[in-house]
Order: structure tokens, then sequence, then C-alpha cells
């Protein structure tokens, strides 16, 4: 779950990493207020869940408040990237003596979280750690022990930071790493950790990623904190009707899990496919054969007839839709036969001939024998666990290019 | 022509000489997974929305008196034995 | 002789009152293995299909009059993380995790205290491991008569990110007349207690391996880890691999989540063609099609013989 740089900036502040004075506000103004408020030169920051908004034009500065409400006016109006803005931060135009980086993400291979820090702040951290390596430190904290101040003092001072600078980097890096543990975020980085001329250091900007999975354990700080409602998920892109359509399907019904996605995806040949890795590889399968797949799908657990049904009729739905493909790795949890049901029914509750639609129906196990009674009474071309996933793509492709040409 | 069909691959039904057996009915809607079978006052009622999800358990069929409850797969047309 | 699981291996399933747990206790039965109790706290007394529930893992321990090598759990993800400590703190070394969605964090502190005691933990989000005709602990492959249909013993070790994935390809391997030493479902979350590096050493050491397939997707390093220990360690076992989701690399797909939580396109070094490019750089071949792994496999085996 991701954060707007607002909500990051509360985040931080919560575990005591100083903030500067800011507002964050959703009308010009509130903005002259809040730059009223901070006296002086400010910066106004459009809230949008997308990069590039300097460049875009959503981020000004303003030198006086009726400027900052002006700004505040045009960006509150302004679309970054397929996004409106929620609102605008209102921060001081700060006097930054140097800028500092950190961060911690996790190492999937070490299986810890790790810490970040670099003096080289305010620039791409990929780029300073190719280019300046001895300007990076990194170390690892234990998921078990508590976090200790010297562990983050350790990494900041490989950099070469020293003096006070590194006795207030380190706690500021300590408490980042306690967060990003006690918050199960998956991103938590201060990038810039400016250094401010009277020598104390401030988050100037924050950027926060939540774990999805761990979501529903954090209420304390998405509900009662930042106020984020349960329905406002933050994707990166906005679901389609037949994703949204497939999901309520899934809800409605515990029987069995079905997920469809179509985002980016152009065909004529409808994929009701399973499960997780089986999906993928039909999907490339497909794909590699010259088909033009119209969706992804998932479909696994135990589903209902009426579940496997659902998702078949959303994909023949799908504009362009010519033919689907029902194909499944081989299966011990998924009934075969209940499968087939679903699949015909949405045949021929559209009106649709199962044997034309259907492209071919391969699901190799558990009551597959029940499962080809049903496909040959309705002449669905099907075929067994000795022809592979790959071949079994290839003959939905020959299929449906055999019945356009 | 997006209607729901029934009754598409499987028909249940139970014999009219046990059909209004009230205790036969409690017994039936409770032993099936998919809510085949709906207990009344008259007796057992057949869910026809719920025919088509019938998994083949014969839990209905071993709780009722042989014979008296017929499983028929629409697509075969055979019955459980 | 296989890795991990013996004839003699014994193991409890934590949850085994659960739908799921109710199954594959079932399947674990019949197929041979030896599932001596199970644990669902508050169930203490009752059994599953003959199987005596504890509430607590020390009283299935003592029930047994001895240590017990392993546990299935199946426990809901808010409670996983107690009952895998629960089983690391009462000496059981080796842990299959089924459940999924378990936040990261927790899975971390599982897997770091299983390192601190010298336990194994595979998973989670997995179907567990298979040793064909001796022992199979958790869902893989299904009811025993399914589970025979695709897994025969032969000297291909299957390593694999997808559970389903994992039964199709030993199927194939076993259609070919290849057959399986041992297949593991590793799990498809971010962070997994037993990566295909990881369990090399024990397929190394395993004297009916002979030959290794691997099923990947993008997301996370763990090709990058295999790459680096095939270089660093003289391996006698040839590696083919096979990888799925590669639609994920087109420029429309960035960012959406596909198939299993880890799998989330993010950066040059994550995506399928950089790391087929960094596979085939190790030595290790990575094929096209899925159904050209066996004879991949059988070239692999002709030429090491």
């Amino acid at each position: 779950m991701r954060f707007f740089e607002h909500e990051a900036r509360q985040i931080v502040e919560a575990a005591g990493i100083p903030v500067t004075k800011y507002g964050f506000c959703t009308s010009a103004e509130q903005a002259r207020r809040a730059a009223e408020e901070i006296g002086g030169p400010v910066v106004i920051k459009s809230q949008v869940l997308s990069g590039g908004r300097m460049k875009a034009g959503g981020v000004k500065f303003a030198d006086t408040p009726e400027e900052a409400a002006a700004h505040a006016a045009d960006i509150l109006e302004l679309e970054i990237n397929g996004h409106m803005p929620r609102g605008v931060l209102v921060d001081p135009k700060a006097e930054v003596k140097q800028e500092y980086y950190a961060s911690v993400v996790w190492d999937g291979t070490a299986k810890r979280p790790l810490m970040l820090f670099s003096d080289m702040g305010g620039i791409d951290i990929e780029e300073v750690a190719e280019s300046h390596p001895d300007h990076v430190g990194r170390g690892h904290v234990s998921n078990l022990r508590p976090i200790f101040d010297f562990e983050a003092k350790q990494v900041v001072a490989a950099t070469g930071v020293t003096g006070s600078q590194l006795n207030r980097a380190t706690p500021i890096l300590a408490k980042l790493a306690r967060l990003f543990r006690d918050n199960d975020m998956t991103l938590a980085e201060i990038n810039p950790l400016a250094e401010l001329a009277d020598g104390s250091f401030v988050a100037l900007d924050a950027h926060m990623e939540m774990e999805n999975e761990a979501v529903g354990r954090q209420k304390g700080l998405l509900r009662r904190r930042l106020e984020i409602a349960e329905d406002d998920t933050r994707e990166t892109y906005e679901p389609s009707d037949f994703e949204r359509h497939v999901a309520a399907i899934d809800a409605a019904d515990h029987r069995g899990v079905i997920q469809g996605k179509d985002h980016g995806f152009e065909g004529n040949l409808g994929l009701v496919i399973g499960a997780g890795g089986g999906s993928l590889t039909l999907t490339d399968a497909v794909r590699s054969q010259g088909g033009k797949p119209a969706n992804y799908s998932e479909i696994g657990g135990n589903p209902s007839v009426a579940k496997a049904c659902g998702l078949a009729k959303e994909v023949l739905e799908k504009d362009g839709v010519e033919k689907i493909a029902v194909m499944m790795s081989i299966v011990s949890n998924t009934r075969v036969d209940i499968v087939a049901r679903g699949v015909i029914k949405a045949c021929l509750e559209l009106g649709k001939d199962p044997g034309e639609t259907i492209a071919i129906f391969r699901i190799p196990g558990a009551w597959e024998d029940e499962g080809f009674k049903i496909l040959e009474r309705y002449g669905v071309e099907s075929c067994d666990r000795s022809v592979s996933l790959w071949e079994a793509a290839g003959r939905a492709v020959a299929k449906i290019q055999g019945a356009t040409a | 022509m997006a209607e729901a069909l029934n009754k598409v691959f499987i028909d249940v039904e139970v014999d009219a000489s046990v059909a209004g057996d009230a205790a036969l009915a409690k017994k039936l809607e409770e032993v099936c997974p998919v809510d085949i079978f709906k207990a009344t006052d008259t007796g057992v009622e057949i869910v026809e929305k719920n025919l088509d999800e019938c998994v083949l358990c014969k839990l209905c069929i071993e709780a009722a008196p042989a014979g008296t409850v017929h499983v028929r797969k629409l697509y075969d047309s055979t019955e459980l034995a | 002789m296989s890795i991990l699981l013996d004839k003699e291996t014994t193991f409890i399933v934590q949850g085994i009152t659960g739908r799921e747990a109710v199954n594959l206790t079932r399947e674990c039965l019949d197929y041979g293995s030896k599932v001596v109790g199970g644990v669902t706290p508050g169930r203490k007394g009752r059994e599953v299909h003959g199987v005596p529930v504890f509430d607590t893992v020390a009283q299935a321990v003592e029930n047994h009059g001895g240590q017990i090598d392993g546990s299935v759990v199946t426990v809901p993800p808010a409670f996983t993380k107690d009952a895998v400590l629960e089983a690391i703190e009462n000496g059981i070394k080796l842990i299959v995790i089924v459940t999924e969605r378990i936040p990261r964090r927790d899975v971390a502190q599982m897997v770091e205290l299983a390192d601190l005691r010298g336990a194994r933990i595979i998973g989670p989000n997995c179907l567990g491991l298979i040793v064909p005709e001796v022992c199979k602990m958790g869902g893989i492959g299904g009811p025993a008569k399914d589970a025979a249909k695709a897994y025969a013993p032969g000297p291909v070790g299957v390593m694999s990110r997808s559970g389903g994935m994992t039964t199709e390809i030993s199927s194939s391997l076993t259609q070919a007349g290849l057959g399986v030493s041992t297949a593991v479902s590793i799990g498809g979350d971010a962070i997994i207690g037993s990566t295909y590096a990881e369990l090399m050493p024990y397929f190394e050491a395993d004297e009916q391996t002979e030959a290794i397939v691997i099923y990947t997707e993008p997301g996370g390093r763990m090709e990058a880890q295999l790459s680096a220990w095939v270089k660093e360690n003289d391996s006698r076992l040839p590696i083919i691999a096979f990888m799925a989701g590669k639609f994920m690399d087109d420029e429309e797909m960035k960012g959406m989540s596909f198939g299993h939580a880890g799998t989330i396109v993010e950066g040059v070094e994550d995506t399928a063609t950089e790391k087929i490019a960094r596979l085939e750089a190790a030595g290790i071949p990575v094929v096209e099609r899925i159904d050209e792994i066996p004879n991949a496999v059988k070239q692999k085996l002709e030429a090491s013989a």
C-alpha cells in the first residue's frame, strides 16, 4: 500500500523523526494560511502517487502567502500522469547545508531489513551506490532483537560522516528502522534528509510503502492516525470493469478463488486459466505462439460451478473475445468436472455453443474422468496431461486463428 | 441473453413416497453440502438453482431409504448409485 | 536417498482440524507418511482420521515419546508465527508452512529463529515436499493416487516457486521415464524459508539426485543467488530452469502484480530477461517451452554419464 507524501510525513513525525513545519491543504485559502503560519518562502507540492511532479509543474515555489494560494489553486487542478491530486503540501523552503539519504528496505536474500545511508542525498541512490560506493553505508537489523542505536551509528559512520552530524543522523536512522519494522513497511525512505544551516536535521521528503498483507493489522496507523478509508487501496492503476466484476464475483462466494486482469491486454482469445504459476506459464505460451490473449486470469482452490461460470462469462463478454481457452496445470484441489460445468454453463447462458466457443479444455487432475464425460457431451475439444501446457495453448491459438481465417 | 440456467448437468428427485417426511427432509437439508434440499412444512423441496452445484457426494442417497433419492447426471444419462 | 525426508520421518499437522488440513492429513496418511499428531489449541482429545489432536506441540511430542521430525503448518496468517515458533522451540527441525498472506515481518522472524535453532523452514505459501513412494509432507500432488500418478522415483530434484507447477513439471518428468528424487514447493512469497541455493547442498549430498529442475518467475533475487552459488561451488548437478511470466516484462504490465505475492516487476534486475541472462551465464540453461524440460534433462544426464 502506497502513501502520499503528506502521510509519509506524518508517519515519520510520529516516529520521532524531526520534520519541518508543514501544512496539508485541500484549498488555495488553506495554502495561503499555511504559508502565513510558516512565514517566509514556501514550496507547494502536489500530492499524487506519481513521480515526475516537478517536471509536470506540480512543485512550485512561492515567496508570499498570496503566491502560495495562486500556485495551490493551479496545482490542485493539475492532472499528473493520470492522477488528480488529493491536496497540496505546503513546506518551508529550507536553507539546506547538506543533503543525506536514509532508507530501510527488505533484503530478500538476507531475509532481514537493510538500513541504507549516504551523505550524497537528494539524488538517485542507485547511481550513488554505483559511482561512489564508499559513500553508501549498509547494515542489516535483526527481526527478533530490538534495534539498537549503535547499529544505525555503524551504518552512518561507514560513509565517513562524523562529528555532530553523526550524532544527529544516528537516532534518525534508528527510528526509521524501528518504524519500518513496527509498521510492516516494505520501503521507508527519507530523501533528502537535510542538514539545515543551524545544524539541525530534518526529513524534507519521505516515501513510505506498507505491505498489503499487513494492512489488516495496522488499523491504528491507517484508520485512526492517517484516517485512510478501508476501500482506499491506492492501486497503481484504476481497475477495469472486467477486473471489478470478477473481484465482486469472487468476494460474494467463498468457494474457491478467481481473479481477472486485463490491463495492457487486447485480444480475441479469452483465458480461463489457473493457477498462479500455471496462469503465468499459459499466458506466455499463448503469446509465444502468436495468440492474442484478451486477459489474464486465475482460477484455483475449490471453486463452485457458479464461480467458474461467473469468471468465464465475464471473459466471454469482453469486447473482442471470440473464444476462450480453459487450461490449468495439474490440479489436486480444484475439481475438473466442476470447472467443466462452469465454463459450459457460461456459454449456454450467453446463447453460445460450448463446442464452438471453448477453443480447448486442458485440466488434468481431480475428477478428470467425470470432466471428460461432460466435455464430450457438449462437443468441447479437450486433452489430458500427456498434452503439455505449451501444446494446449498452441492448439487454442491454432483453433482461433483457423476460425478467423 | 444472460439468464441463469438451472438443472443443466444434474437433476435430483425425491420419491413421492418419502417426499412428505419431515424428519427426512430435515436430514437431507443437513447433509447436503450445496443446499439442494430445503425442509418445509410439507416435506422436502428441491432448490433448483443449486442443482448444478451437486458434488456427487451421495450423502443424500445414504441418508434416505434405499432407492428413494435419485441423483441424475444429465450429461451421460446415468443415475448415481 | 532423497533430501530432508525418509521412510522414518515423523511429523505433526498444526491447525489439523481446519478444512484444508483435514484433507491433507488424509492424503499424507494414504501416501504412507507418518503423521503422528495434530495441534489445534482447544481441541485436545479429538481425532482427525485417527490422528490424535493436542493443544500444544509439547503434548504431541510427549505423546510420541520423543522428538518429532517435522510439522506441516496450516494455521491462519494471524497465528502462523506463533505456531511456527512453538514448533521450533519444541525441537522440530523441518517445518512446512502452507499458509499464505503472512506479513513479511512474521516470516522473517520465523526464519531467523529457525536459523538460530538449526531448523529448516519450507514456504510459506507452499504445497510442501514429496519423496516419491516414501513420504509426502503437505498437499503436494493431492490425493495419494493422484500423487502416485504424477510422481515416480528417479534422479531429478525439482524446486518450484509454484505448488501446482511442481506437480506439472514432475508429472512430465515421470511421463518421460525420468522420475523425481525429491520435489519441493518452495513457496511464492517475497521472503521464504528455503531458496534454491539454500537447498542445493542437500541435493548435492544426495546420491540419488543427478540433475535439478527449477521453476521460477520474475521478482526477487533467488536466481542471482543460485547463479552465485553454482559459480562458487563445484556442483556435480546440472540445472535446467524454466521461467514463467515473461510477458510481465512488457511496458503495459509494469507495476501490476500477477501470481504470487513476490512477483511484482520493479527495476531491471528483477525482470525475466535479466534473470534468464544471469542464469545462462552461470551455465544454467533456461528452456523456452515447458515441454522441453525432460529432453533438456536427458541431454544433461547423458553428457554427465
